[in-house]
């Protein structure tokens, strides 16, 4: 049940909270607690209106991504005419995140800057954000376990960004279905604390290979774990020989000038 | 996990098609899994028993082809189907994969 109007989580629903204006907005994705069924709006369909067919086989062929994948390139189509460059943040719960977002923020000199941060409960992360000043939208998926392209169609809808800016979307903390949905993001970037296994990007080899970007975090830590960032660059270079690597410490600031030089190289790009 | 979104997105599509084609009881859907399209077919054979209640492929019986990985390489051509897209290439050893097939995750057809 959702704490601010006590109405029931549908399953399938997830709600938007703009922390700064205390707006409480609920979506139910899906509706499938119905007796019957809308149409909805899907890519396209193979068949031509039948008479009224009581048996047989309909051919159909639809990709079950398509819902997903049209309304990411949806996302994509309106970040390209806004001229808005869309970093998708990903990596396992606790590896920094949110701390990386709060440190950016607070020394961003550059263009307008917005995020979307997605948790399965609570406004917490967003609060953190919303102190930075950034303009910040909570997605809560429920029992969801990634951010999708809905999602972040309908965040954007209520955000309203500017022309010319950047947004960065802190996707649910989780290593392996966030790969699978793509959300109309320029980039990927997987982010990996050296407390975690340098292994890490063979065992979760489909979130590695589908960024273009690795920042190693916490690396103020290294004194005391038994991580060597070659090995984790070796790793992750055999699924994805193109990715690029930045050591950084989200909490003393180290590697930082490389994670705002990167970010300021992809703006110039766009 | 998330296969029970997508067992949610098979039923809006299933049901769409069986509603555009006046059929009142879907009894089978059809669909395709690929080897490395990172969906679990038992997990979605659990899904689906929840994600079809209630709709018009409420009674279907989801029917699950697999398709097996195929890979070309992109620096040689060699074509192979290996167990996973990180192996090296057999026919020069470089780790390019184009995949041939192996990726769908299709709705191909459903049956009254």
């Amino acid at each position: 049940m959702c704490e601010h109007c006590g109405c029931t989580d549908k399953g399938a629903g997830f709600s938007l909270i703009n922390p700064a204006k205390e707006d409480h907005h609920h979506d139910n994705g899906h509706s499938h607690h119905h007796g019957h069924h809308h149409a909805h709006d899907h890519g396209h369909s193979h068949e031509a209106p039948h008479e009224t067919l009581q048996s047989g086989r309909i051919e159909i062929g639809t990709d079950i991504l398509s819902r997903n994948n049209l309304l990411a390139e949806r996302n994509r189509g309106y970040f390209d005419a806004k001229g808005i460059v869309a970093l998708n943040l990903v990596s396992s719960p606790g590896s920094g995140k949110t701390t990386l977002l709060e440190r950016t923020l607070t020394s961003w000199s550059g263009p307008p800057v917005y995020v979307i941060e997605g948790d399965q409960q609570t406004t917490l992360d967003a609060n953190r954000i919303q102190a930075t000043g950034a303009p910040v939208i909570q997605v809560n998926t429920g029992n969801g376990c990634h951010l999708d392209a809905e999602m972040i169609n309908k965040a954007i809808k209520s955000l309203n960004p500017e022309n010319d800016s950047l947004l960065l979307i802190e996707n649910v903390g989780n290593l392996v279905c966030p790969a699978l949905f793509d959300l109309g993001e320029q980039y990927r970037v997987v982010v990996i604390s050296v407390t975690e296994g340098e292994d890490k990007p063979l065992k979760y080899p489909n979130m590695f290979q589908s960024a273009q970007l690795c920042l190693i975090n916490k690396t103020d830590l290294l004194p005391y774990v038994d991580f060597n960032p070659e090995n984790l660059k070796s790793y992750a270079r055999k699924v994805n020989p193109d990715l690029r690597f930045i050591e950084i410490s989200a909490k003393t600031g180290e590697g930082f000038k490389g994670w705002m030089a990167w970010i300021g190289e992809v703006f110039v790009k766009r | 996990m998330h296969e029970f979104s997508i067992a949610l997105s098979i039923v809006d599509i299933a049901a769409d098609a069986a509603a555009k084609n006046k059929i009142h009881i879907v009894r089978e859907v059809e669909i395709e899994i690929g080897q490395v399209a990172g969906v679990i077919p038992e997990a979605l054979e659990f899904a689906w028993e929840s994600a079809r209640k209630n709709t018009l492929v409420a009674e279907a019986v989801l029917k699950i082809r697999q398709v097996e990985l195929e890979v070309r390489c992109h620096a040689c051509g060699h074509r192979h189907k290996p167990a996973d897209l990180y192996g090296p290439c057999p026919g020069c050893g470089e780790i390019q994969p184009e995949i041939v097939s192996g990726k769908e995750l299709r709705v191909i057809a459903i049956s009254a």
